[in-house]
């Protein structure tokens, strides 16, 4: 199952991952193996059958509304590319 | 000392015949001197273990310490370590150093386990051979020629090759199990929600679990005493007190009920594995077990749903890396777009970018129910193959992988047959069941794994029954070429 440059690109755009034109035939190929095995699925009746999001039937675990954990702002900015007084930094949005 | 699994470490121990100290140092000089041939750790901190094994070796002289206290172990690079870097095998996190612990890596740290470093695995755990590192690939112990398995393959390799004698792992579609099997390990996946998620970069949420890589089923049995919490950070791991794991280890396992599937016996194996696998079946008969032939029909379609739903979580899942709260980012970004675009499509390798982009595919509009509906409603029928063999039988064996350890290289360019090394594995973590990969031979001069799946949260009765396995045979002391 072929999958079309075009389509490639609208994936990558949906994902905002950049992928260069010089390998965008070789992703093409890949994704359509992929989507060809994953296509053997089309041939199960699945009718009636309720889609499963969770391996157990288990009651969701909740918890009072209440902070537990520290603010612990300064630590976690630490990690960012950029940041400036306080606040993450990224190129300008509106011109 | 190397040779010393963790339960002989723990004896060693309690009888001061040696000092956490001083085979923390032995096994620290022997990953400098060896580590380089097999590549299975990202991160070796050194200074830090030293500094724990003595805190271990002060509380055991107080004689009140855990069981696992100043025992050697290395955690998967996958789990959050604070102030250590964590990189998840990804040039995305190879600047990340987390200011807080992951829960199981916590708990190991309560019990007063000793941490050598993190080891190496597939980028973001997506693989099945431990290539796709951003760190370059892990090599197989028993050939170094070959691949370990992955996407735990530095973990597995690390054990293999006796640097350390118990690893922290993960499982989504048979990351433990199947680099277990490939270098003659024992690993085991436990139920989804026994071990706490949370501080584990997450891949596939619905699938991903954590557990233990070692040589023995009585250590995984030590090591998943200390992993299996409930934890109200994560509020999908269930909320079960602790167990002792290791308290049923000597039971008999006259009379157990082992399903044998038909459809795990077919094309696609090699035949020799076959053969070892049907040798270790013979042996639980012996051993007063009974061989009961199921079907698992639906098994031929796990790995197709795998690959909807396991991608397309992961594209939820790996949105967070975009270069701005952390993590790689590009230079010079034209504008937030191009930020986004340039600092994922270079921060991402080749097989973490596919699987997004299939994710991608599987939940956009108008392929939703074709693609993503679909595979879950698969799933549920995978699940209740497993719940009616379940009222058969006690756990089911098999393969654990179709193929002994494969050359570097050599399945790179399909990645539908790396994905096929997961056929047997990969249902398990749909169903949610624990499952274990035991050494039980060899094909072709190289390890065989025997796969035990088990009912839910039967960790105890599936470790009960590798080890009286393991105290038939002697296919777990078996030492890598490399590794004496």
């Amino acid at each position: 199952m072929a999958v079309d440059a075009q389509t490639v690109e609208k994936l990558a755009e949906l994902a905002r991952i950049a992928i260069s034109e010089e390998t965008i035939d070789e992703v093409s190929t890949r994704l359509g193996d992929v989507l060809q095995l994953v296509d053997q699925l089309q041939a199960v009746n699945t009718d009636g059958v309720e889609p499963m999001a969770h391996p157990l039937d288990e009651v969701q675990v909740l918890r009072k509304d209440e902070v537990t954990e520290p603010n612990r702002r300064e630590e976690f900015l630490a990690l960012a590319p950029q940041t400036e007084a306080g606040l993450y930094l990224v190129p300008k949005v509106i011109d | 000392m190397h040779q010393l699994t963790i339960a002989e470490i723990v004896r060693g121990l309690r009888d001061r015949q040696f000092s956490s100290v001083e085979i923390t140092s032995h096994l620290l000089e022997r990953i400098q001197q060896l580590d380089g041939q097999y590549n299975s750790f990202i991160t070796v901190t050194g200074d830090q273990a030293l500094k724990e094994a003595a805190a271990a070796d002060a509380r055991l002289a107080e004689g009140n310490a855990h069981a696992l206290c100043g025992v050697p172990i290395a955690h998967k690079d996958i789990f959050c370590t604070n102030g250590v870097r964590t990189s998840c095998g990804s040039k995305m996190l190879d600047n990340f150093v987390p200011p807080y612990d992951a829960t199981v890596v916590d708990n190991f740290q309560q019990a007063g386990a000793v941490s050598l470093g993190k080891t190496n695995m597939d980028e973001f755990a997506m693989g099945s051979s431990n290539e796709s590192s951003f760190y370059g690939p892990v090599k197989n112990p028993w050939d170094v020629q070959r691949v370990p398995g992955g996407s735990s393959g530095g973990s597995a390799a690390a054990v293999a090759a006796r640097l350390v004698p118990g690893t922290t792992a993960s499982d989504t579609g048979g990351s433990i199990r199947q680099p277990a099997a490939l270098t003659g390990t024992t690993g085991l996946k436990p139920t989804y929600g026994r071990v706490s998620r949370w501080g584990m970069i997450a891949f596939a949420s619905s699938l991903d679990q954590g557990g233990p890589i070692t040589r023995t089923a009585e250590d995984a049995a030590l090591m998943l005493s200390v992993m299996a919490s409930s934890d109200k950070k994560d509020s999908t791991c269930l909320d079960r007190p602790a167990q002792d794991y290791t308290a049923n280890l000597n039971d008999s396992i006259q009379g157990l009920k082992i399903g044998v599937p038909k459809e795990y016996f077919g094309e696609g194996l090699d035949s020799e594995i076959g053969a070892r696998v049907q040798e270790a079946l013979k042996e639980y008969e012996k051993l007063g077990a009974e061989l009961v032939e199921i079907s698992l029909p639906h098994t031929h379609l796990a790995v197709p749903a795998y690959y909807v739903i396991a991608p397309a979580e992961a594209s939820a899942n790996l949105s967070r890396f975009d270069g701005v709260r952390y993590g790689y980012r590009c230079e010079n970004p034209a504008d937030l777009r191009d930020l986004y675009m340039r600092s994922r499509g270079e921060g991402f390798g080749e097989e973490v970018k596919r699987r997004i982009l299939v994710g991608s595919y599987a939940l956009s509009a108008g392929y939703y129910d074709a693609y993503y509906n679909k595979a879950q409603q698969v799933r549920r029928l995978i699940k209740q193959d497993f719940v009616d063999a379940f009222s058969k039988v006690d756990v089911i064996m098999g393969p654990t992988a179709p193929n002994p350890a494969f050359k570097l290289g050599e399945k790179n360019a399909d990645p539908v047959a790396m994905y096929l090394e997961d056929i047997y594995t990969i249902a398990t973590n749909l169903a949610g069941l624990p499952g274990m990969s035991l050494p039980c031979g060899f094909a072709h001069n190289l390890p065989v794994g025997l796969q035990i799946t088990g009912n839910y949260l039967d960790e105890a009765r599936m470790l009960n029954v590798a080890h009286q396995f393991q105290q038939a045979s002697d296919w777990h002391q078996k030492s890598a070429p490399t590794a004496e």
